[in-house]
């Protein structure tokens, strides 16, 4: 009897193994090809890319970097201003919605009413879903007009302030910089909020109930044992939310103001950004400033890149700190 | 009301562009029996009135967009068989599409340069100039109508060395205007364009490197201009911010300035008059400007009183060799519709045609297309 058992239990071990090895096999295979096709396309598009950008590396060599004149009629292409409009938008956009988006979560984590919790959650991701080119037209055909006004109350109110009278400085333009940053602020909203909303959910409910015990008022609590605890993952979704503000294009091509050559604090002047100019001077490059364009979409890449490597480390080291391990 | 006028306009066309290409069946079933008959004595098979069937993709200068849209709703209405996409894109897309071999034919308002001959797979192509139209130097002034304006004062708005309406040089065109103390607000295309390489063009050519040098930035799809200024993107984006800023000046295109119901400044011509934009002076333009043998021109700071200086031209450009039969003979009949009954619709949707003289050209030119 036993030895029969045993015998039956061998054989069902063996069938086991037998279809779940083949099965195993299959979706190793498939999980190594997929992974392995992004790593190729990746690839792919680098080689690509670095390989049609060196007309414009070798013609330009350093000045590409660092001359923020860009003068097709003399084959002249340095993308200075470019790279400063694409960070300056991307910190404007930051400032803006930073206090906005971890406002909006804890919110949504620790105030609201239940009810409240789940409609705010939908609203605001259905605002993710909304194709940039809306946002675009939105602000070059409403914002930008209406929002002059508001702009010049700014400029002259901190006219010969310290700092403050440059950043907000003379000459507002309805398309600038800062209604970018305000195009793209409303663009990264979302994806900081619900990433966010993620990480403080993970607060572990005991040690919120700990500080309340303790006496602690709402506000208390959330800086006492929410934040701390889910530090590195909101500079994570902050540092994704950069990424996405520094790649966006056509919303940041339409109210940038595509003024060429401008480095400078004044958050109210027009200038343009990197996605911005590739997007816009493509359709009739020749031969070497089509190059020119690559090159900058090469510096572009290699920045996001960056931007997302960091944020990954950061949201990594923090849940590995969170998890005690 | 708009589109009852246009439809009007298309129905009598579509009934025009018929008969036209009942009577081009004739001349076609005509010239090509009596060659056969001639050097053969194989059977001679009188064609029947063809019936176009063919696809025809193509992309290219956004320009001439609106009128390219106008001809192939007219000419497709009249042969059901034949589809054409226009994608628009851009004078630099089309011609590198048409390089690459996706496009049957592409439109363009410059002429290929010559390093990029080579980079035509389909060997040679053939020009041919389908309209013209006026570039606006479009403001935004109240109560200031017809101003006038110099190229050396439009050099010095655009590179910003004249800031305020009432300055010396624009008071001394328009003697008994009172012109206001406005800032002057410069726009121009975000976007790389034929619209901004036409108008430096005719800076360039008129006050530029070999002309005194007041114009400096050179001519390109997209110049280095000052900081201080605005872009907007397309000919509707720089006549929106026109439209909305007051002391604003910028080049729009005639059909969107009219659109949009800018004021548009009187230039002055290589004759030293000044000629308002209008579809009469872009032709005017056209009819004074050199030909060469391949119908290449420049409409630009062109000769003639009544010539609009700045008058842009554009071509659909096509391999001379078509290699598919069926395609080919679509295009050869789209070609006739434009230099022909297309002509007559060019004016509704705002671009003035070919002078007589260079849309006879243009038809001869269509002969040298072989076909198969």
């Amino acid at each position: 009897m036993s030895s029969a058992n045993s015998t039956d239990i061998a054989t069902l071990e063996r069938g086991l193994h037998a279809s779940g090895g083949s099965a195993d096999r299959a979706f190793r295979s498939t999980a190594y090809l997929a992974g392995g096709l992004v790593l190729l396309v990746l690839g792919l598009v680098t080689y690509t890319m670095v390989n049609r950008s060196t007309d414009a590396w070798s013609h330009m060599g350093l000045d590409f970097f660092t001359s923020r004149t860009w003068n097709p009629p003399e084959q002249f292409y340095g993308i200075l201003s470019y790279v400063f409009g694409t960070v300056y938008t991307a910190c404007i956009a930051l400032a803006i919605s930073v206090p906005l988006s971890l406002g909006i979560a804890l919110f949504i984590t620790q105030v609201a009413p239940r009810w409240l919790q789940r409609t705010m959650t939908y609203v605001i991701d259905l605002l993710a879903v909304v194709p940039s080119v809306v946002f675009g037209l939105w602000g070059v055909l409403v914002l930008s007009v209406h929002i002059k006004g508001f702009y010049k109350w700014m400029s002259s109110t901190f006219d010969g302030v310290p700092v403050l009278g440059s950043v907000f400085g003379p000459n507002p333009q309805g398309r600038s910089f800062f209604t970018a940053g305000i195009i793209l602020a409303v663009m990264i909203t979302p994806i900081i909020v619900s990433l966010s909303r993620e990480v403080i959910q993970t607060t572990p409910q005991n040690e919120k109930e700990a500080a309340l015990a303790l006496g602690a008022t709402r506000w208390e609590m959330i800086r006492g044992a929410v934040l701390p605890h889910s530090k590195g993952g909101l500079v994570g979704a902050v540092m994704l939310g950069l990424g996405r503000a520094m790649g966006e294009t056509i919303a940041v091509a339409l109210v940038i103001g595509s003024a060429t050559g401008r480095i400078g604090l004044n958050v109210f002047a027009g200038g343009n950004s990197m996605p911005a100019v590739i997007t816009a001077e493509w359709g009739e490059a020749d031969a070497l400033k089509k190059s020119a364009l690559i090159a900058m979409a090469v510096t572009l890449f290699v920045m996001t890149i960056l931007v997302n490597v960091i944020a990954t480390t950061v949201v990594n080291r923090s849940m590995k700190k969170t998890r005690g391990v | 009301m708009n589109t009852n006028k246009r439809r009007f306009v298309l129905a009598s066309l579509v009934s025009l562009s018929i008969v036209a290409v009942a009577c081009s069946d004739d001349k076609t079933a005509e010239t090509t029996t009596t060659p056969a008959a001639s050097s053969t004595d194989a059977p001679v098979v009188t064609e029947a009135p063809m019936k176009l069937e063919a696809t025809l993709d193509a992309s290219g200068a956004t320009f001439p967009k609106t009128y390219y849209e106008e001809a192939i709703a007219a000419f497709t209405d009249a042969n059901s068989g034949v589809t054409i996409n226009y994608a628009g894109g851009g004078s630099g897309k089309g011609r590198q599409d048409l390089a690459d071999g996706i496009v049957a034919f592409a439109g363009t308002d410059g002429t290929i340069k010559d390093a990029d001959i080579a980079g035509y797979k389909g060997g040679e192509v053939l020009y041919f100039p389908t309209v013209v139209a006026p570039i606006t130097v479009s403001y935004n002034l109240s109560g200031v109508d017809g101003l006038q304006l110099s190229p050396t004062t439009i050099a010095k708005i655009f590179q910003r060395q004249i800031t305020k309406w009432n300055d010396a040089a624009i008071a001394a065109e328009n003697s008994g205007v009172t012109l206001p103390d406005t800032a002057i607000t410069v726009v121009h295309r975000s976007d790389s364009s034929g619209t901004t390489g036409n108008f430096t063009k005719f800076l360039e050519k008129s006050v530029g490197k070999d002309k005194g040098a007041i114009w400096t930035l050179g001519t390109d799809s997209t110049v280095q201009w000052a900081a201080d200024t605005q872009a907007g993107e397309g000919n509707a984006g720089v006549a929106q911010i026109v439209k909305s800023t007051d002391g604003a000046i910028g080049y729009v295109d005639f059909s969107d300035a009219t659109d949009g119901g800018l004021q548009m400044a009187a230039i002055e011509n290589a004759a030293g008059k000044f000629v308002a934009p209008s579809l009469e002076g872009a032709s005017a333009a056209a009819a004074g400007a050199k030909i060469a043998d391949n119908l290449t021109y420049s409409a630009i700071w062109a000769d003639g009183d009544a010539a609009y200086p700045i008058t842009a031209q554009t071509w659909i450009i096509a391999y001379k060799v078509q290699t598919d039969a069926a395609k080919g003979e679509a295009l050869k009949a789209f070609l006739k519709f434009i230099l022909t009954d297309g002509q007559t619709l060019a004016p509704t949707v705002n671009y003035a045609p070919l002078s007589a003289d260079l849309a006879a050209k243009a038809l001869a030119q269509l002969d040298m297309l072989q076909i198969g």
